[in-house]
């Protein structure tokens, strides 16, 4: 199998807390990776790292064959790789159509017309499509977090980050965005996805990673990760999150 | 009746008005021009202090902490009356401008950069993390949300190089208060210096109340 995410011996550490104590990971193309653990395990670390939001001391990172480092193969991975945030991150001085438009205009070189037709396309398919000219501070948080998916995938990345894309949202709202990314697993984008919806993890994942203290401690399929897991972390942290 | 002949004159402010108003002109002039010299470079330089190499980051707080403490009249004496010793001899409005306009770059860096760190991170990383580079980042996400935020305090600084204009009048400068003071002396009567107060007014006080109502809208805003 050819890795298109190819990760080694990752560490990053804010001065002196190790947020990654060596992270090894590979994802496929087309996989759905769903990262679970407790809070300051480095989950939301680790994707931050795949495109460089978070600068890393040891390691590397491979993404179809660019090295995340700097310079071009940078700029090229960022523009491949789409990000979804806990909080959204909307542009609240443009329209919903400006957000989704802008890095197709300034990045890709669209013209308005093209970037246009695509982001309207976009909207349709997250349910957006009437709000196209509304500000992200007329819409619910749902909505917002759609706005940033059909935003993300304006770029048409070939791999897609969630970082907690449902944390700062309403119970009631939470539903719209996952199926919105329910859908999107199966588009064959790839998705590393960080998430506190154990069910949803379920549904969606090709394979669940545990990560505890900066490291991958277990990982394997949903119905084994969460039906047998072999770390007594993993089934302690399970049981707490699921109540059981 | 006394009174009236001595501060307002009719015939002697009649007699003054193209002096004054050529004088205005000047003011607005050397007014623009220091604003927008200053906002130029107070933008490179508050982008300087907050993103550049540290030398220069260290460098661009100097200059920021020395220009807002240095008082006007006596950087623009400098630059008129001591630069010429190093064979540099500006004209009166090469030197007001210059004096003016370092002085509204160092509060408009100060400004903008403040406005700029009011951004929240989120947005510039999600900039980057669509694949805009630093200057596309810049101009079409950060620096539209930071300039609304600093809209009353730039306007405040216009404000204040308008009003501080009237100091070049000891460099030679043709401006407002200079020509008022040349009428007042030819006329022996003060009226002019009425004039040239109430044209300063007329300048001034719609830029003042703008500040005071895009601030009032703001804070209903911000409720």
């Amino acid at each position: 199998m050819n890795a298109q995410i190819r990760i080694r011996g990752l560490c990053k550490s804010y001065g002196r807390f190790a947020a990654l104590r060596g992270v090894d990971l590979d994802v496929a193309a087309g996989e759905v990776v769903v990262i679970i653990g407790p809070s300051g395990s480095g989950k939301s670390t680790l994707i931050r790292c795949i495109n460089l939001l978070e600068k890393f001391q040891e390691g590397e990172i491979v993404v179809d064959g660019h090295a995340v480092g700097s310079g071009k193969s940078l700029k090229q991975v960022r523009a491949e790789v789409g990000m979804v945030f806990q909080s959204f991150n909307l542009f609240p001085h443009l329209t919903v159509l400006g957000n989704v438009m802008l890095a197709p205009r300034r990045v890709r070189g669209l013209t308005r017309l093209e970037a246009e037709a695509r982001s309207h396309a976009l909207l349709e398919r997250v349910g957006l499509g009437a709000h196209a000219h509304k500000r992200p501070a007329q819409l619910s948080g749902g909505q917002q977090q759609r706005v940033a998916i059909a935003r993300a995938l304006a770029m048409e990345p070939r791999i897609l980050l969630f970082d907690e894309p449902t944390s700062a949202l309403d119970p009631e709202m939470v539903g719209e965005v996952l199926a919105v990314i329910q859908s999107l697993a199966k588009t064959g984008v790839t998705m590393i996805i960080v998430t506190h919806e154990m069910g949803f993890a379920r549904r969606v994942a090709d394979r669940i990673i545990f990560m505890d203290g900066g490291m991958i401690a277990e990982q394997g399929a949903p119905e084994q990760l969460f039906k047998a897991p072999r770390e007594p972390r993993t089934r302690a942290f399970l049981d707490a999150v699921l109540g059981s | 009746m006394d009174l009236l002949d001595t501060f307002f004159n009719w015939p002697i402010l009649r007699e003054a008005l193209p002096l004054l108003l050529r004088g205005l002109g000047v003011t607005v002039l050397l007014g623009a021009a220091s604003i927008a010299l200053g906002f130029v470079a107070g933008l490179a330089v508050a982008l300087l202090r907050l993103y550049g190499p540290r030398p220069v980051r260290i460098l661009s707080r100097i200059y920021v902490d020395l220009f807002r403490s240095i008082p006007l009249l006596v950087l623009l004496v400098l630059v008129y009356y001591a630069l010429p010793f190093l064979g540099i001899r500006l004209s009166s409005f090469a030197a007001a401008t210059t004096a003016l306009s370092l002085i509204a770059c160092a509060y408009t860096a100060e400004i903008l950069r403040a406005g700029i760190e009011a951004i929240p991170k989120g947005q510039s990383e999600a900039a980057t993390a669509l694949g805009l580079g630093f200057a596309d980042s810049m101009c079409y996400v950060v620096l539209p949300q930071a300039l609304r935020v600093v809209t009353p305090p730039l306007t405040s600084i216009c404000i204040n190089v308008l009003k501080y204009t009237a100091l070049a009048s000891v460099v030679a400068m043709p401006e407002l208060l200079k020509q008022a003071t040349q009428a007042q002396a030819a006329a022996a009567n003060p009226t002019p210096l009425i004039g040239a107060a109430v044209l300063y007014l007329a300048l001034l006080l719609p830029l003042v109340r703008l500040v005071g109502s895009v601030e009032s809208r703001h804070r209903a805003a911000a409720q």
